[in-house]
């Protein structure tokens, strides 16, 4: 053999462990959180953890239901999804079909902005100027309530659900366009009646992609939704997400007790929402192709 | 939140210098957020007088210290509630004898906005409205509005004192909890910061973070006893009843320069610090 072949033997193999690394370590966490969490049902029953009514962590005895946490992070996701798919997917469309060279060129940088501000100053901000504004304007009690988290969070979805159906449609072949101009169609109608169907599961995947991101964030909610571990009744109260709690609580929970063993199944719970939710947009990705 | 990723970074900082001065004069304290600023104004006077010795200050909640004193990544654990069986068990697992040393007291100081025309409660009010039996201002005297209940988050050793000696009233066998609407803040600050704009809100913390942007609520025993206000002086003659011991924990009888360090912690010269920080003194 050759230097030449040894050499590229070698980068080869590199490329390929770095590769599988990723992988590697995917499983490795996978089996770490199956093994911590899982030990959490010697003591509780899965039915009572899933869809137990109170969480009392460290009370002798611990109650540990989840169900508040899993809705309090379902309805900040709900909300923000509200919030940030029309706006995202309206700004994709005005940035891949209307808006000018230039316009295009700022509101893209713009966005790839947003994505970049991290999740403790959007929590910040959100909380010195938020909080207050939704608390006056609803007459709450409190600003510190899931729709707070919900108008962060769809800032930091965003730039996701943008820039990934921006591409869809942008990938939608010249022809139909040209095809649907030809026809007599106005440039609403084509965007709507032929551009948006053909990017459809582009933009599904997108949106997929953003509550991805959304359920997921932990410290900006921690920050402005109150974290009470109460079942939200509507989109105006304080609630505690799954994210939260495990961020909350991890420090004290001592190694090796119940309640230890309890936010790693929580993690478990996380998991497969989000696993869910990337698989789905994933597929959704591979029709398009 | 700010103060948590700060208190994050400096952790890791130390974390790294203190590798870099282990075995020599180094020591690791850790634990309550209630007590970091004491813990931090006796290691600073401490180092002064004793150029070449090396102590490091975190907080993160009593859990979290006594869980390191545990685990060994620190030596003296600071605490604002006792250890509980459960982790002693856990640390003698670990060949860890935990030894307790009471450095200083603390008074809770219930706390209200300034706005809120209520300034008296009993133990029993307090706990109605810490449970949620009572749910709006009117039932104590205030105008009709909604109480919102602030607490710190379960890692904190004043949320298990609030809890224990308030809502439970020391009775192991009670079953009250905090309401499930309670909010759960992650620092006595952010509790401070949303009293002094919440006119509903009522909260709980260490004597050290009042101030004028919040109103403390004076605490009678039951309706016959007087209403006392949290002041040091209260809290020394034994007025005042939320009042807690705060805790260092070691390894067994502390010695060589964790033992000097406690001493100067009780000494006369530490103790003026506890009162220079807003706390009381153990010893009188």
């Amino acid at each position: 053999m050759s230097l030449r072949q040894i050499k590229e033997f070698f980068v080869q193999k590199l490329i390929l462990i770095c590769g599988l690394a990723s992988i590697f370590f995917v499983v490795l966490i996978f089996l770490f959180l199956t093994k911590e969490g899982l030990a959490v049902f010697k003591t509780v029953r899965p039915l009572d953890f899933i869809f137990g009514k109170s969480w009392y962590p460290i009370s002798e005895p611990a109650q540990l239901g989840i169900l508040p946490l899993i809705f309090g992070s379902l309805i900040v996701t709900l909300g923000a999804a509200i919030i940030s798919i029309p706006i995202g997917i309206a700004c994709a469309v005005y940035i891949a079909e209307i808006a000018p060279l230039k316009i295009k060129e700022i509101l893209k940088a713009g966005i790839e902005l947003l994505a970049a501000i991290p999740s403790v100053v959007l929590g910040f901000i959100g909380m010195v100027t938020l909080v207050p504004w939704v608390k006056s304007t609803f007459h709450l009690p409190t600003g510190l309530t899931a729709l707070s988290g919900s108008i962060i969070l769809a800032f930091m979805a965003m730039p996701t659900i943008v820039s990934v159906a921006e591409d869809a449609l942008y990938s939608v072949p010249k022809s139909y366009k040209e095809g649907a101009f030809a026809l007599g169609a106005t440039h609403w109608q084509t965007i709507y009646r032929v551009l948006l169907p053909a990017a459809s599961s582009g933009i599904v995947a997108a949106v997929m992609l953003g509550i991805g991101r959304v359920i997921g964030e932990t410290m900006a909610v921690m920050m402005i939704t109150g974290n009470a571990a109460v079942i939200p009744q509507s989109i105006l109260v304080p609630v505690r997400t799954l994210t939260a709690t495990i961020a909350a609580e991890m420090g004290e929970a001592v190694v090796g007790s119940e309640h230890y063993f309890a936010l790693f199944a929580i993690g478990i719970v996380l998991f497969t929402m989000s696993f869910i939710i990337n698989v789905t947009a994933d597929l959704f990705l591979h029709k398009r192709k | 939140m700010f103060k948590k990723t700060l208190l994050i970074l400096l952790g890791l900082l130390i974390t790294v210098s203190a590798q870099a001065a282990k075995n020599s004069n180094s020591i690791q304290i850790k634990g309550s957020d209630t007590m970091v600023n004491l813990g931090q104004a006796w290691a600073e006077k401490y180092m002064e007088e004793h150029s070449g010795d090396f102590i490091a200050v975190t907080g993160g909640g009593s859990g979290t210290g006594l869980s390191s004193l545990i685990s060994g990544t620190c030596d003296i654990a600071m605490s604002s509630r006792n250890i509980k069986e459960k982790e002693i068990a856990l640390a003698k697992q670990k060949g860890i004898d935990p030894y307790e040393i009471t450095a200083a007291l603390d008074g809770l100081a219930v706390v209200v906005h300034p706005a809120n025309p209520v300034s008296s409660l009993t133990l029993d009010q307090l706990a109605g409205i810490f449970t949620g039996k009572i749910s709006n201002w009117k039932e104590v005297g205030g105008v009709d509005q909604k109480i919102v209940i602030l607490s710190r988050e379960v890692n904190s050793g004043t949320h298990v004192y609030f809890k224990e000696h308030v809502l439970r009233k020391n009775d192991p066998n009670s079953k009250e909890e905090f309401a499930p609407g309670a909010l759960l803040l992650s620092s006595s600050q952010a509790i401070a910061d949303e009293i002094a704009q919440n006119p509903s809100a009522i909260g709980y913390y260490g004597m050290g973070y009042i101030s004028a942007k919040q109103k403390q609520v004076n605490i009678a025993k039951d309706d016959k006893s007087v209403y006392v206000n949290p002041t040091i002086e209260n809290v020394l003659n034994g007025k005042y009843p939320i009042c807690r011991p705060l805790f260092l924990y070691t390894n067994g009888q502390p010695q060589g320069l964790i033992k000097k360090f406690v001493d100067y912690a009780l000494s006369k010269e530490g103790q003026e610090i506890v009162i220079a920080t807003d706390f009381v003194p153990a010893k009188k």
